[in-house]
């Protein structure tokens, strides 16, 4: 059992080099830059856009730079609609959200892997079959349960609180820390409470971040629940109030891109640091399922 | 040590439940953890999974509860035209979704995994998109697809090609969306594929070029059917957001498009309920879009539950 173990190491540490030894794809790398290109190319768009005037839009054939650098776009939109309080709203539901989310999560996650309780099977699968019942599906119900809740912070974040995936994604971090740990601090004369919170949580600090990351990026850009429970401008999230700047600039694009540059930025800042902690839990979720 | 544990043990308030015995400190820790979680599957989903269907056979508004109209609601739906056309999108929609999502995918996961220079760069750019709100970019596409000034018609001009309505087109609206979907959906299957293809061992595939197979043939023999689990959860993840596609349709065809051309499931839903007031025939629409969504999951499992194969 053990020399085959380590022949089939053996066969892949010298598969490896062969790979690295080998000459590079040319052709195929060709292919992927083009795709590339058409991935990057509306971010590039974008960006260069936000800074170009009426006519530089409206020229034939179109200019790739703006004329002039300025940031007038910027400042339309602020004039167009209340950017800055949907900004503020977006961020303060989402944050909200994410918060009780995890928490209930790493609530869950915890009873499930730690403690040993009747009916613990049942509500594993209770949780699971949540998963089959999509928001929309619900929607109606949902808005009417909300009734008195409309156009408050209240009614954008309740609903959103929940997910099985998060709660299933911190239960398989929770998986790979070893029960030992657990048992020692039980040994110790620690609670089960004390044990989750000076021992599991600190333990699962960088995948528990991560959940909060992947959470935070799907409250950003919520869209249904948002939508239908607000009516009153104050209340409007960002996706929301840049659904309605689509109809306001009247084809004004160059500030319709400064607003999406505005929207995009603080997620493509958070993908840039947390990028190999988010791939890692897609695929997690992907390979756990 | 051992007695150590021992003298712990006997320490350990014991229950017996249900026939089998707990520790009282973990039960009770495990109600109070357990609690608002349960609280919460209960008001977001067992409630409102009742009163949907409960709602449906009723004639309620947005300003009356309703009495009960037997299956009135139901009659009128799939009579309704607006709706057949909505069922036929989203199942067009899904359709070629589905195909290009992970036949596309699939295609790029292999040729990333193949022996390129700037991997990494380049799996970050297929993956950019898929981080992106979805609304956002969906201005910058709404743009791209403008028949006077949106770059894609002036690249089809300056090809010498015939420009086309995008968006505003009966028969290019739902294909405008489709594209931007595609763009904006697509590195997540990639990422998924890749590492997928990433944890087959190399041995298999020197084993099979040892053994004289073509590229193609441990693509279809080897690596296919070890990418089953995650094609099959690619697969059940599409339809699932596919079916219930609503953002971006809302926010680049506000009114279901030219002739009701991208209206979907979700769209008609929301038209009936926050439209018309409608909530009655709303909740009936939903229990419909959760039966196709439930069943094409169930014969997707099943389906490929047969199939799955295991080298280990």
């Amino acid at each position: 059992m053990e020399t085959k173990a380590i022949s089939n190491n053996q066969a892949i540490n010298i598969s490896k080099k062969l790979k690295t030894r080998k000459k590079y794809n040319i052709p195929v790398f060709i292919i992927l830059m083009l795709g590339a290109v058409v991935m990057i190319f509306p971010f590039v768009w974008m960006i260069l856009s936000s800074f170009k005037t009426t006519t530089d839009i409206y020229t034939y054939p179109p200019k790739w730079l703006p004329s002039t650098f300025n940031w007038k776009n910027y400042k339309a939109v602020f004039d167009m609609i209340p950017f800055g309080r949907y900004y503020i709203n977006s961020i303060y539901t989402s944050v909200m959200q994410t918060l009780i989310q995890i928490a209930l999560s790493i609530f869950g996650a915890y009873a499930i892997v730690f403690l040993d309780f009747p009916g613990r099977k049942f509500l594993v699968n209770l949780i699971r079959s949540t998963m089959f019942v999509p928001m929309v599906v619900t929607l109606i119900p949902m808005y009417l349960i909300m009734n008195g809740l409309q156009d408050t912070y209240a009614g954008i974040i309740l609903p959103q609180v929940f997910s099985a995936f998060t709660i299933f994604l911190i239960t398989s971090f929770f998986d790979s820390i070893p029960k030992d740990l657990c048992d020692s601090a039980k040994l110790d004369g620690c609670g089960y409470f004390r044990i989750m919170f000076n021992v599991v949580i600190p333990n699962a600090k960088s995948a528990i971040s991560t959940a909060s990351m992947f959470a935070f990026l799907g409250h950003w850009k919520s869209y249904t629940w948002p939508l239908i429970i607000t009516n009153k401008e104050k209340y409007r999230t960002l996706p929301i109030g840049m659904k309605y700047l689509v109809a306001e600039s009247s084809k004004e694009y160059q500030v319709m891109m400064a607003a999406a540059v505005m929207a995009i930025l603080p997620v493509l800042v958070l993908f840039v640091i947390f990028e190999k902690q988010l791939v890692k839990s897609i695929t997690l979720t992907g390979m756990k399922s | 040590m051992k007695s150590q544990t021992k003298e712990i043990r006997a320490s350990i308030h014991r229950v017996r439940l249900f026939g089998r015995i707990y520790e009282r400190e973990q039960v009770t820790t495990a109600i109070i953890l357990m609690t608002p979680v349960l609280f919460a599957v209960f008001m977001l989903f067992i409630l409102p999974v009742v009163q949907v269907v409960v709602y449906s056979f009723t004639n309620m508004t947005t300003s009356q509860r309703g009495t009960f109209v037997g299956l009135e609601n139901y009659k009128y739906i799939l009579t309704d035209n607006k709706f057949f056309l909505s069922i036929r999108n989203t199942v067009l929609f899904a359709v070629l979704k589905l195909v290009f999502d992970t036949g596309l995918a699939l295609a790029i996961a292999l040729m990333l995994d193949s022996n390129v220079p700037l991997r990494k760069f380049l799996r970050s750019t297929y993956f950019a998109p898929v981080v992106v709100p979805v609304v956002a970019s969906s201005l910058i596409w709404i743009w791209f697809f403008d028949p006077d000034v949106g770059p894609l018609n002036m690249i089809l001009e300056a090809l010498g090609l015939q420009p086309l309505l995008w968006l505003n087109g009966k028969s290019t609206a739902l294909i405008s969306i489709l594209i931007f979907s595609v763009w904006k959906g697509i590195g997540y299957n990639v990422m998924l594929f890749l590492t997928g293809l990433q944890n087959i061992p190399d041995s298999y595939i020197e084993a099979s070029k040892v053994d004289g197979a073509s590229w193609w043939q441990s693509l279809i023999k080897i690596k296919l059917p070890l990418l089953r689990p995650i094609t099959n959860f690619i697969v059940m993840i599409g339809i699932i957001n596919t079916f219930k596609v609503f953002a971006e349709i809302d926010v680049m065809t506000p009114t279901g498009g030219p002739g009701y051309s991208t209206a979907m499931i979700v769209t008609y839903i929301y038209n009936q309920a926050f439209g018309r007031g409608k909530m009655g025939r709303a909740c009936a629409s939903s229990i419909i879009l959760f039966l196709i969504i439930f069943v094409l999951t169930q014969i997707q499992s099943k389906m490929n539950a047969s199939k799955t194969v295991d080298y280990e």
